[in-house]
């Protein structure tokens, strides 16, 4: 059960784990900064605010491992020892989780598009344990996508296959920074915002602010009452009206024949981050935050910056 | 072969924890798999790489999983998804390729299956291919510490003849003139065109029915022996890089053996341009039962 707040000290935990996060990277000379800094706060509402030991947890944006390292670090799970050894030689902690030699890592993950099907996979093994009634049954699967990888098919695959088999206890997060390798998600495939994307599929969907921390908190608590709490106007045929080919004689509304098969109070819910890549450095909102390390010059100004505004 | 594969998950694969996924395909074949199963038999459409995706999720919680397509469909399309999330992890999936080399015959060359073995070795990911249909029961049921990939044929038997009890390695008819290794179905290709020759004009045929050629699936003794004394024949529906006569002559050269001579039959794709039957590609590659007798002879008096 997700918590009903925030723990009180949330704020200060979130400072000192992005000085952490920022630290993690500057003494590897790490790049990914950008997707880590991004998606830190609703990877810290996950791990200490909203799983339990239930649920299980796919970060299938693979290149937002540091984020996941500091915060199982903040929740205990990792020492300061092992972290310390991120990207170095010998390491368990590599740039992409190699699945295995952390705590509640469950899968291997890097490449884009696998994480979606993996945690489906999860969730409808959690929902044959629950209906046998095996141990562990209440859990809950959490899967942290980024936006860029929403243009790889599998994803798409699968979030067909979870509407169809309406695992409702499958949640998936996707960090919407509008920033990918080599360019906007607007320039390169034209999509700048996914959640009526998802919505038109027949998913629960929420768009949240990705850098308040409550706001996510309250979106992850919605999804375990998921059920009772969708209105109505969210999943009928669509209030925007798109007109259909030119000499349609009836405007096109919505696609109720896709969602037609899938039980209005079983699906599984997304929430959209809307984020800030490389959220507070120099670089936020740049294409560089996706790949450079930090500077000396730079990582000392970050520090700084949260350290005096208590945000970076 | 899929009957008898359909009847084996029926027979000893019916558990609560067992789940068959299939990628849209098993029409007049998985119907009773499909009713043995229940809610745990789910189509997952025609979306391969979701599907492997679901099967390790679904293997990560203690699931004995099932991933069923045609098989170039199953190996070739998903790959990267059995390379990371199964390969990577271990988890002890099973893919089950239908069709492999030309047994989609003249469905054409995208319904083939020539590098699977090699393809999915690479990853560690170990490849069984049943010889004959009573294979399969105890393929499946051996303990695995990973992922396997089962190749599905279609099964040759002399007349009157009865399958041996099952080992990766197996001599299905005795020889003298050498010793042939035939990959999966076409042990039983052979051992129908070379049965009528006497005994010390013909080479032993052996099923090789596992690979990589590790563990238990390591070549016997007598097969060695034989190997090294006379001509080795390998014959596979499958390309000639990573199969199973590199693999056989890796063996040989790392254990510091030489066969005499290595004569080497496998897939060699569309030489021709053309399509046809799975016999008809086995013609064009000389794997055809009477190809197979030629060359023996052929072999005997050079």
């Amino acid at each position: 059960m997700p918590h009903e707040a925030l723990p009180r000290d949330f704020s200060k935990v979130l400072t000192t784990v992005r000085q952490r996060l920022l630290r993690l990277h500057y003494e590897a000379n790490a790049g990914h900064i950008g997707g880590n800094l991004s998606c830190l706060d609703a990877m810290l509402v996950l791990h200490l605010a909203t799983m339990t030991e239930a649920d299980r947890f796919v970060l299938s944006k693979g290149h937002a491992a540091g984020a996941l390292y500091v915060s199982l670090w903040a929740k205990g799970l990792l020492s300061e020892e092992i972290l310390a050894t991120f990207c170095g030689e010998g390491t368990t902690l590599p740039g992409h989780p190699s699945g295995s030699g952390v705590p509640g890592l469950l899968f291997p993950t890097g490449s884009l598009g696998h994480g979606p099907s993996l945690a489906a996979g999860l969730a409808l093994a959690l929902r044959h344990k629950r209906k046998t009634g095996k141990p562990e049954n209440r859990g809950r699967v959490y899967c942290l996508c980024s936006d860029g990888e929403w243009q790889e098919g599998s994803c798409w695959e699968t979030l067909n296959f979870a509407l169809r088999h309406e695992l409702d206890n499958l949640v998936i997060l996707v960090d919407q920074n509008g920033l990918q390798g080599f360019g906007s998600t607007a320039e390169v495939i034209g999509i700048s915002d996914l959640a009526p994307r998802f919505e038109a599929f027949g998913a629960f969907v929420q768009s949240v602010d990705g850098h308040d921390p409550e706001s996510i908190r309250a979106a992850l608590a919605t999804s375990e009452h998921a059920s009772s709490a969708i209105p109505e106007t969210r999943f009928g045929v669509s209030e925007t009206i798109v007109h259909g080919a030119e000499g349609s004689p009836e405007p096109y509304r919505g696609i109720p024949s896709l969602q037609a098969g899938v039980t209005q109070n079983r699906r599984p819910h997304i929430v959209v981050l809307r984020t800030r890549k490389g959220y507070g450095l120099h670089f936020e909102g740049k294409l560089e935050s996706h790949y450079l390390p930090l500077t000396r010059e730079q990582y000392e100004e970050g520090i700084q910056r949260i350290q005096t505004e208590g945000r970076l | 072969m899929r009957k008898a594969f359909a009847q084996a998950i029926i027979q000893n694969f019916s558990d609560d924890d067992c789940f068959f996924l299939t990628g849209d395909l098993g029409f007049m074949a998985l119907e009773e798999v499909r009713d043995a199963l229940g809610e745990r038999f789910i189509n997952c459409g025609v979306a391969e790489q979701s599907m492997i995706g679901i099967a390790a999720g679904l293997a990560r919680e203690g699931m004995h999983v099932f991933a069923y397509s045609i098989a170039p469909f199953c190996y070739a399309r998903p790959f990267e998804q059995i390379r990371n999330d199964l390969a990577l992890t271990r988890l002890p999936v099973c893919l089950v390729g239908n069709g492999g080399g030309y047994g989609y015959g003249y469905m054409g060359p995208t319904h083939h299956a020539l590098e699977d073995c090699a393809v999915m070795a690479a990853l560690g990911v170990r490849c069984l291919v049943p010889a004959f249909d009573a294979d399969i029961v105890s393929q499946l049921k051996a303990q695995r510490d990973g992922p396997v990939y089962l190749r599905l044929g279609y099964e040759v038997m002399p007349d009157g003849e009865n399958v041996l009890s099952y080992a990766p390695w197996r001599c299905v008819l005795p020889g003298s003139q050498g010793v042939l290794a035939a990959l999966g179905p076409l042990a039983g290709v052979a051992w129908k065109a070379l049965s009528d020759l006497d005994e010390a004009t013909r080479p032993a045929v052996w099923a090789v029915t596992e690979l990589p050629l590790e563990g238990r699936a390591q070549p016997p003794q007598a097969f060695l022996k034989a190997a090294e004394s006379d001509t080795l024949y390998v014959i596979e529906e499958h390309a000639k890089q990573g199969g199973l006569g590199m693999q056989i002559s890796y063996f040989l050269t790392a254990h510091g053996l030489q066969p005499k001579r290595l004569i080497h039959r496998h897939a060699l794709g569309y030489p021709s341009g053309r399509y046809g039957s799975q016999s008809f590609h086995r013609k064009e590659c000389e794997l055809d039962a009477n190809s197979l007798r030629v060359l023996v002879l052929q072999r005997k008096t050079p």
